[in-house]
């Protein structure tokens, strides 16, 4: 967990990330494109190590997307040196929906942990403010989950 | 600190004074839209800032999901009336991206072109509000006037001033009109020259450069952490940007220079982050000229335009572009219907706006409008 | 006689045995408005008594005391009609100026747009006149009056030549001054009676604007005088009938320029009511008819600034080695308009100027400078040129 590459290339990143996490699974790579799933358990020790190690500073997207059986995470991570992308997928189920927050890692995830929280129900625990951003507070649902239905779609 | 200073603030210490929350927007003029900033001050200083955003929240990513791919590009238009293009652009780059195909090189060279002429006169948008927020309306005035010419280029392109809704998936709606590289090279030029008489006005003015100078320091670390990303992260010495570093629809056959300020010492003030979005459109000028040579030397009769599936095969993928305001990422989750499963909006002032809270910390109350005039803020993509 | 107190103009039934009284035949508006009622006065009296016979009103009429108490409501109406005109002309001319340098047309309909302003104006007093629930009902209401008031009456102590003038001092300089700068104070009241934030600040802005710029502004004037020997202004404007004070005081004029600017709240010295950061500052809570008058207000006080610019260093209302010439009037408004005309020159270029790097000019560079140009004007002095 020692080496730190500055501006990492596509092989370097799949090789440090399988080497160091053997749980972690290469979906796919393109060019500056790195598709990547990783249990729920190590997510944070995952970004962890992306951060520090593979140099990426900057956490452009933290997002769901509502598989009806089980939710899915996704952290868009880039490299500011090299200009490629993580994709990180990582998969919460639908009755535990619980997940470690990165702001912690990245300041800048922390509106969007708290949009993806508002959105879909995903708590990120130890978040610093996991309040509701964009929706009233009086909501009690979480309105981008498939199962809320807009008028148009009944 | 001069230590005759000293007993005075020692004096100031020991006085039980109270900090103050005051609450600004939504309905604050210097607030560009709907969003709230409480600001805790202490005389006449900031010490904690609370954005509050949310009152545009109109579902944008929910309601995508009820439409088919091509009824979304109007939708995309509405994300932020000053940089309309980048986004339908970035919507029909990411759904071209799940399709697997490629357009044709006359339609990248058009979305080149739409997309710098978007990025001017949003830039120009942003400097008309720079001049209110400091409080001389002839920057305004005169920012809107060169502004105009860009819009009236968007009607000569599209028919539309702001919501163009103009890209298609595969290509573009329709080719350039007549005449319209002439116009655009014409417009390019004047607007060169009359640029300095804005920068003159600002720049040579010590009064304009002594709000901005020395206020609201951010360093490298704390852009890229806090995610503060576009020209506001270049003024502070992060030497990224979208189009040059992973590169879309042809910017890498075009020749253009990133400008960066204070790569070596890696901290940049609110005039930094100013100085970038100027220089910024002097680029997209070059980046102009040498996309509309691209498309002469193509021909008139090029392709412009490819048929392309409704249904998307099943799969996620994301596009990223260089927005006038940072940096804005779609990501697409598909499942081979005619409608997107999933759509998500990175929006770049959502997190530049987070920051506010870092960039107002110690500034004076009548520093703020300044600071966050960098934001250039745009509230229908941030609550989208 | 010497003046003993201001009871010595109480004291005279006739106003015309009183030494000290200001209504001499040289004032221009007091004897038009003696002329002009001696016309209507004597008209009503003849019809009343062309009705009724010889009647009590009709001698009452015709007494000279009585004409000449209501010559001098009428003088009163035609000295603020003459103020509130230029005034109005003050606010077209910004409005075309700003509106010519940031390449539109400014205000267009009515007299080239001249008639916007009034239409503006009477806009204003046809709103509806609301007062916030919870501010200080007796504060907000009265700082507004006291603040037009003054600055009303501040306007009409601005002479404009020799012959149209309210009261001709010795202490003329010093007594405009210090209603002024009064001003203040109320800005500063009202802010804290608005029940607000931002007029909090705002008003508390304006104190420290206040005590930025009254003194340098002070010294010059006290320069000008010790130039002249006099703070009469008749006395300052005969000194500068060879050469005006511009020349031997630029400094002072520079600096006394940007007091003046800042003195008035114009814009780029607008903090107290900053309205990017502060809404509208102090004036937040007002509207309708009261922030109309407060408008007014303002452009009072901006040309009692352009008036004192004229009077002490553009030779007031004659012209070098010509002196008087037959419309004196004319000649210092055109002066006093042509510092209005550089105020607005000043407010289409720079950007508003932050709190404290106002007292940091105020205190670090017009103190200094202000200093030094009194030297200079002891040097000259002393050097025997005045």
């Amino acid at each position: 967990m020692d080496t730190v590459y500055q501006s990492p290339s596509i092989e370097e990143i799949t090789q440090a990330l399988t080497s160091e996490f053997p749980q972690v699974e290469i979906l796919s790579t393109e060019e500056r494109r790195v598709k990547a799933k990783c249990p729920r358990e190590i997510s944070h020790d995952v970004c962890q190590f992306i951060h520090d190690n593979l140099t990426f500073e900057h956490c452009s997207v933290v997002t769901a997307v509502d598989y009806i059986d089980h939710l899915m995470v996704v952290y868009l991570l880039s490299n500011y040196y090299t200009g490629i992308m993580i994709d990180l997928d990582v998969d919460v189920p639908a009755d535990d929906l619980h997940i470690d927050c990165v702001t912690d890692i990245w300041e800048g995830a922390n509106w969007h942990e708290r949009e993806t929280w508002e959105l879909f129900g995903i708590v990120f625990d130890n978040h610093p403010r996991l309040e509701r951003l964009l929706t009233p507070k009086t909501y009690e649902f979480f309105p981008f989950r498939k199962s809320y239905k807009m008028r148009s779609q009944e | 600190m001069a230590d005759s200073l000293v007993p005075v603030l020692e004096a100031q210490e020991k006085m039980d004074t109270d900090k103050m929350w005051v609450i600004w927007g939504p309905q604050h003029p210097f607030s560009h839209g709907l969003w709230t900033l409480k600001l805790q001050i202490d005389g006449e200083f900031c010490v904690d800032a609370d954005p509050i955003v949310g009152y545009l929240h109109r579902g944008w990513e929910k309601e995508t999901e009820n439409r088919d791919y091509a009824r979304i590009i109007p939708m995309t238009d509405r994300l932020c009336y000053c940089a309309s293009m980048t986004y339908s652009h970035l919507y029909c780059m990411t759904v071209e991206k799940a399709l697997g195909i490629d357009i044709p090189e006359k339609a990248k060279y058009i979305r080149i072109v739409a997309d710098e002429v978007c990025r001017i006169q949003s830039h120009l948008m942003w400097l008309a509000a720079v001049g209110t927020d400091m409080g001389n309306l002839t920057v305004f005035l005169w920012a809107m006037r060169e502004r105009e010419y860009f819009l009236d280029l968007n009607v000569k392109l599209c028919g539309a001033r702001m919501t163009t809704n103009y890209p298609r998936i595969g290509g573009v709606r329709n080719d350039i009109t007549e005449l319209f590289d002439r116009d655009i090279l014409r417009a390019v030029d004047r607007f060169e020259k009359a640029m300095w008489d804005i920068i003159y006005l600002i720049d040579d003015s010590s009064v304009f450069v002594s709000r901005m100078r020395n206020i609201s320091f951010l360093t490298r670390e704390q852009c890229a952490n806090m995610g503060l990303t576009g020209p506001a992260m270049r003024g502070c010495g992060v030497d990224f940007d979208i189009r040059r570093d992973d590169p879309y629809d042809n910017y890498d056959k075009v020749d253009f220079e990133v400008p960066v300020l204070n790569k070596e010492s890696k901290v940049g003030d609110t005039y930094d982050r100013y100085m970038i979005r100027i220089e910024e459109m002097f680029q997209s000028c070059d980046i102009i000229r040498q996309a509309v040579a691209k498309i002469r030397a193509i021909g008139k009769n090029a392709p412009y335009r490819i048929k392309t599936p409704t249904r998307v095969p099943a799969g996620t993928t994301f596009g990223r572009l260089e927005d006038p305001r940072g940096e804005s990422i779609m990501y697409l989750v598909s499942d081979g219907t005619d409608k997107p499963y999933r759509l998500k909006v990175r929006s770049p002032i959502f997190t530049n706006v987070s920051c506010s809270k870092v960039m107002c910390e110690g500034v004076r109350i009548a520093d703020v409008p300044a600071v966050l005039a960098q934001i250039d803020m745009c509230l229908g993509e941030t609550d989208r | 006689m010497p003046y003993q107190s201001i009871l010595d103009f109480i004291n005279f039934a006739d106003p015309y045995e009183n030494p000290f009284t200001p209504f001499m035949s040289s004032n221009l508006p007091y004897d038009l408005c003696y002329g002009l009622w001696e016309i209507i006065g004597g008209t009503i009296a003849w019809l009343i008594a062309l009705l009724f016979g010889s009647n009590v009103v009709s001698d009452w009429l015709l007494r000279d005391d009585v004409t000449v108490l209501f010559a001098m409501i009428l003088f009163m109406l035609v000295i603020f009609i003459v103020a509130f005109v230029v005034v109005l002309l003050n606010l077209w001319m910004e409005r075309k100026v700003l509106g010519r340098l940031m390449d539109r047309r400014g205000t267009m309909i009515g007299l080239k747009g001249f008639l916007q302003c009034v239409a503006d104006g009477l806009k204003t007093f046809m709103k509806e006149n609301t007062i916030p629930a919870k501010v200080d009902k007796m504060t907000y209401i009265w700082c507004v009056s006291l603040i037009v008031g003054l600055s009303c009456f501040v306007a009409c102590m601005v002479p404009l030549s020799n012959r149209w003038y309210v009261v001709n001092y010795d202490t003329g300089l010093i007594i405009i001054m210090a209603f002024y700068a009064l001003a203040p104070f109320f800005i500063l009241v009202s802010g804290w009676a608005q029940n607000n934030k931002y007029s909090l600040i705002g008003g508390i802005r304006a104190a420290e604007l206040m005590i930025s710029y009254e003194v340098p502004m002070l010294i010059i004037i006290a320069t000008t005088s010790l130039l002249v020997g006099s703070f009469n202004i008749n006395d300052i404007v005969a000194a500068q009938s060879e050469i005006w004070f511009i020349i031997p005081m630029c400094l002072g004029f520079i600096v006394f320029f940007f007091c003046a600017i800042a003195e008035c709240e114009r814009p780029p010295f607008d903090i107290a009511e900053a309205e990017t950061e502060l809404v509208e500052g102090w004036q937040t809570e007002y509207a309708g008819m009261k922030w109309g008058l407060i408008m007014l207000g303002d452009y009072l006080r901006g040309s009692v600034s352009c008036g004192m610019v004229a009077i002490m260093f553009l030779g007031g209302w004659t012209i070098p080695f010509i002196g008087g010439t037959a419309i004196p009037e004319i000649i210092f408004l055109i002066k006093a308009w042509f510092v209005f005309f550089l105020m607005i020159l000043v407010r289409g270029a720079i950007a508003r100027v932050r709190p404290d790097q106002i007292l940091n000019l105020g205190w670090k560079v017009f103190m200094p400078l202000a200093v030094f140009n009194l030297a200079i004007a002891v040097l000259l002095k002393i050097g025997g040129f005045y």
